[in-house]
């Protein structure tokens, strides 16, 4: 019933929204992207990110691999098995791995000692192409969030390595490297700028923080696919003209720490709805 | 005296507070482990444009806010850098130049084997023919360039440094160094210094 009307709904959008392709009608893109967030308001299901997070959730309940075991018995921090309000506090320091992971690189060592899936065959495919439906893995990371819907984030910080990771991301966030000599803090350390007319978030400051680090995975309109952390990572990345960066690796996750924390208190709305 | 020790003490916490004399972060060794071990995958010409140049390394060290001593030193090697045209003319084509302007492609993973030379991007980041709505704002407005600078010989050479190794004026300023980085040729750089410079360039209309 509710994915019905999630298709029904993903279907008028596209018919909408596919001649969007001039940089110049963003504007009135946003505009009408506006109008989805209140129809969205109006009626929540209709969310087509939505679609992802129930097939995540099949995912998760499956007897899947060469195990066939489901993910039922994974630890996302706050015990085997329990999703809600676990990605409100990742990324975290995990005890049986011994490293700080955040709720993608879990999910890939869950499938892997779990069900006995080998993470190379997992990650030869991590994101979805445009107009694809999402991987197994962005459903299942758009489940886990959905899960922590209407919480805030409150990330650990209580584990030595925890610190470390917060540190490095910070590090990261400010280090300029590549033929363009860019780092994120190129793009994402001062108010209201722009790429071209694509507005760009502050992630220096708090309260934009804040406002936007709890809305992803989100469902992308121009990609009609869903978008996890660990993607929008690596499309900065390769915007910033460097080669693909590994999945899970400590410096998406680092990375990750640094802006969660940055939006300590901010509520998760995930999955939302993008340009 | 003993106000003017209180106010220099003063003084120094203020400015201890305000400006991290010691580089906050995480410590070189373990961002090298964490960037080598991230990039694992990639293939070895790719991992080495993670390497950081000098001028790189302080700029991310120093937060883009560099001591004078070290904006100098930064100043003085990126002057360095910069090459002339053989022949010493500064300007080209600036219809060339307005469509390297409006080009963002190149140097992505995604654009190779290359499809076409690389662009200059320049919209994406700042104003220029006022009749082109998309541009970004990471960057100044540069309508009217030239025409504001009384399209003076001077100002022609000041452009083309300007583009060709914009850190030789403005350490740790957010543009690349489009020509040092040899991203763009020496004869693009002109087209763009002419987009800029021209007096018939629509920058300047």
């Amino acid at each position: 019933m509710r994915s019905c009307t999630s298709l029904a709904v993903l279907a008028g959008m596209l018919a909408l929204l596919v001649p969007v392709v001039d940089i110049r009608a963003q504007d009135a893109t946003e505009k009408e992207l506006e109008r989805y967030r209140q129809m969205l308001k109006d009626d929540p299901w209709s969310n087509p990110g939505l679609l992802d997070a129930d097939r995540g959730e099949a995912l998760w309940k499956e007897k899947r691999g060469p195990k066939a075991a489901s993910l039922e018995a994974c630890d996302l921090g706050k015990g085997a098995g329990k999703v809600e309000g676990a990605f409100a506090e990742l990324p975290r320091h995990f005890g049986d791995a011994d490293r700080v992971m955040d709720l993608e690189a879990r999910l890939v060592w869950c499938m892997e000692r779990l069900q006995g899936f080998d993470a190379k065959d997992i990650l030869k495919r991590p994101y979805s192409k445009a107009n694809q439906s999402g991987t197994e893995l962005e459903a299942l990371t758009t489940y886990v969030a959905s899960k922590s819907r209407g919480l805030k984030f409150s990330p650990s910080l209580g584990h030595a390595k925890e610190k470390d990771m917060l540190a490095l991301g910070e590090t990261l966030f400010f280090r300029r490297q590549g033929p363009m000599d860019f780092s994120c803090s190129t793009c994402h350390a001062d108010a209201g700028r722009r790429i071209r007319l694509q507005s760009l978030p502050f992630l220096g400051k708090p309260e934009e923080a804040r406002q936007v680090i709890g809305e992803w995975p989100a469902y992308r309109v121009s990609q009609g696919t869903v978008m996890t952390m660990q993607h929008r990572i690596a499309d900065c990345y390769w915007q910033m003209r460097l080669p693909l960066i590994d999945y899970g690796s400590d410096v998406t996750v680092a990375l990750t720490m640094f802006l969660v924390n940055q939006a300590k208190g901010g509520e998760i709305t995930a999955p939302t709805i993008k340009r | 005296m003993n106000r003017v020790a209180i106010l220099a003490a003063c003084v120094v916490v203020l400015a201890l507070a305000a400006y991290p004399l010691v580089p906050r972060g995480q410590g070189a060794t373990s961002v090298e482990t964490a960037i080598k071990s991230s990039w694992a995958s990639a293939a070895p010409e790719w991992q080495a444009r993670l390497v950081q140049d000098e001028t790189q390394k302080l700029c991310s060290q120093y937060r883009n806010a560099p001591p004078r001593e070290i904006a100098d030193a930064i100043v003085a090697r990126e002057k360095a850098t910069i090459q002339y045209p053989a022949d010493g003319k500064l300007m080209g084509d600036w219809q060339k130049g307005e469509r390297l302007a409006q080009s963002g492609y190149g140097g992505r993973f995604t654009d190779y084997p290359a499809r076409a030379e690389n662009g200059g991007n320049c919209y994406a980041c700042h104003q220029m023919d006022g009749k082109e709505l998309s541009f970004g704002t990471l960057g100044p407005s540069l309508r009217e360039y030239g025409k504001i600078r009384k399209f003076a010989e001077a100002e022609v050479k000041l452009a083309y440094e300007r583009i060709y190794n914009p850190q030789a004026a403005i350490p740790c300023g957010n543009m690349p160094r489009l020509g040092a980085a040899k991203f763009l040729t020496i004869e693009q750089i002109k087209d763009l210094v002419a987009f800029v410079m021209s007096p018939d360039s629509p920058v300047n209309k």
